[in-house]
Order: C-alpha cells, then structure tokens, then sequence
C-alpha cells in the first residue's frame, strides 16, 4: 500500500465537542495503516493536551492514556503553535507529553508538505 | 483526478452536507471522478431513511441515495460513529441486540479505514464540517 | 494550499488561523462569505493579505446571504465548478471549521 504524509489538524478544545476524540481514533487507524502520520494543534486545539484533565465528573474518558498510545503505534510528530500556547497562558511544560513547538507560519510550511490534510 | 469527500455533519443543522453534495455534483459535472464519501461525526446522520423533512424542503438523504445510485457513487458511514449515534444496518443490528434497522439506501457501514484508503487512494480529499 | 473558510469572521477566527499559517488561495463558502464584503471590520485583513494570498468567494452562498452586491475590490467570485477547479489547482486543501 501506497504511503502518503497525513497531517490531523487539531483546533478544537476536548470534552465540549466530540470532535477531538473522534479525531484521534482516525489518527491511530492512519498509523495502524502504516501512514506517515504527523499532528498539528493549533487554536484550541492546544488544551487537548494540557496535563491533568480528571474527567470523573463530566463522566467523558480523559485524553491523557490515549496519548501515551501514539508512542506505541510510532505516531511521534506532534506540533503545537507557539501563538496559540502563549494566546491561552500555556507553556510546552504544561502539556502531558513531549512536542514540537512550532510558530503557526512554521506549520503552514509543514501543511504544505502533506499529501492529505484532515481536520475535524 | 479522483477525489474523496468527508461529510462531519448532520443533515440540516449545519449546511455542511449541502455544500458536500453540491461539490459532489460539480466534480462530477467536471469529468472528475469521486472515489468516496465517508461520513464521519454527526454526518452519520445523512443516512437514516427515517427522516420527513417538509415537503417544501430539499430531502438531504434521499439526494445522497440518488445521486450515489446515478453516479454508483460509494457512501460510507464509519461503524463507531454510528453506533454511538443509533445508525444501523442488518450486521450491526445483530451484532448489537437492536429491534430495528435504518440505513438508507446507497449507504454502507464500514471501518476508519476506508477514510484513510480514500486518504491514500484519492488525489484529493476534501472535508466539510462545523 | 487552498484554504477553505466557512465560518463567519465575526463568530470564529478561522480567517486569522488561516492568515497565520502562511500564504496560496483562500475560498470562503457558506457563512465565512461574510469576510468578503465592503465596509466591514474585516476589510484591512483581507485587503492587508492580497500580496500573499488569493481571495475567492462562492457565488451562491454570497447570494443567498444578500451581500453579492457588496464583494470588496480584489475577491473572485467563483461557482461550483470554480470550486472543484481550486480543489484540483492545489496538491492540498485545509478546511479552517
């Protein structure tokens, strides 16, 4: 099977839509498929990251295990946009796992690289 | 050029569906082929056969069915997303203890996968969503 | 890259996102159509950004809304088929939801 460079394109905070979850299950099926799969977070796509999310009252699964799966399936390009951390009061410390901090106009570039670009 | 198309809304809350499907027909009307339509998120909802919408209104899930059987165009609804959303077909209703099915015509429930097969397949894949 | 906005402006920063991001074609459908007109806040960014992008707007969501009379200087005005022709130009397309 071919191998083409999907990019997942993440803007939307977790828990208030489904669709950062419903994203990342289309993440580990691209990896599954062997794609060279990388994640973007961009906007409030960032807060999907942030450590220490206790979902128990909300009763929605937490993000924070699923992280630790992309490792496992090789997914390891993670950016996240400078603008939009420093935007929300964020720094790369208060994330649950390691990322490549990038400036949005540095995504863009790596955007254009991608043979399919998803975003939900 | 073959293309894909995600649909990641319903039908008539978000006019996502409705720009879908005229992209749809335009890239058909172009000569260009579409390799697949895959629904994803709320855009399940396309394909319920159970919907009345008013007479005077245009009928989302009827105008997917025929244009998916004029063009033998290939809808694909992904199994989780339907499942947590109450979309079913003969296998799922089985699979899953339901009383009842609802697919509409034109309409097939698969896995992540053939989004990602369309990803590969296609020369391009366009998504409409909220 | 195409970029695909369909969000009003003055409801989500879409628009800003995709600025950030770099530079190609930017096509508002559906309600990010109301970035493209004359007259409102959102003119000096669009028109600020015409060195580095290419701004088009689809014709029957500007119709639909009442604004086609009021597209500002420097936006193409396409249909479908423009649409499908933009998709087909460019190797990518992001969709800013």
């Amino acid at each position: 099977m071919a191998t083409k460079k999907f990019m997942f394109v993440n803007r939307k905070a977790p828990y208030g839509t489904i669709y950062a979850w419903e994203a990342l299950e289309v993440v580990l099926i691209a990896a599954a498929f062997e794609q060279d799969v990388s994640l973007a977070f961009l906007d409030d796509g960032v807060f999907q990251l942030k450590k220490g999310h206790n979902t128990k009252g909300i009763e929605l699964k937490a993000f924070e295990k699923t992280w630790g799966a992309l490792e496992d399936y090789d997914v390891t390009k993670l950016y996240v946009a400078s603008e939009s951390l420093a935007e929300r009061g964020l720094t790369a410390d208060d994330l649950a796992i390691p990322v490549e901090v990038l400036s949005r106009a540095d995504i863009g570039k790596l955007m254009e690289e991608q043979d399919v670009l998803l975003s939900f | 050029m073959k293309f894909s198309i995600l649909v990641s809304e319903g039908p008539y809350t978000h006019q996502s569906s409705d720009t879908a499907y005229q992209f749809a027909k335009a890239v058909l009307s172009k000569g260009h082929e579409i390799f697949r339509i895959f629904f994803y998120h709320d855009g399940v909802n396309n394909a319920t056969r159970l919907t009345t919408p008013p007479q005077d209104d245009r009928n989302i899930v009827n105008r997917w069915s025929k244009l998916a059987a004029e063009n033998n165009l290939d809808l694909v609804v992904c199994v989780a997303a339907a499942q947590r959303r109450g979309i079913v077909d003969e296998g799922e209703m089985k699979r899953n203890g339901k009383d009842a099915t609802n697919l509409a015509p034109g309409f097939r429930i698969s896995g992540l996968g053939q989004l990602i097969e369309a990803g590969i397949q296609s020369d391009r894949l366009v998504v409409f969503g909220d | 890259m195409l970029h695909i906005i369909n969000k009003s402006p003055y409801d989500r920063p879409a628009l800003d996102s995709a600025l950030a991001t770099g530079e190609g074609s930017i096509l508002f459908i559906e309600d990010g159509v109301y970035a493209a007109v004359k007259g409102g806040a959102e003119e000096s960014k669009v028109k600020g950004a015409q060195g580095k992008f290419k701004f088009y707007a689809l014709n029957v969501d500007l119709d639909a809304r009442g604004i086609a009379d009021r597209v500002m200087d420097g936006i193409t005005v396409v249909d479908y088929a423009g649409f499908v022709d933009l998709v087909a130009q460019n190797k990518t397309c992001q969709s800013w939801l």
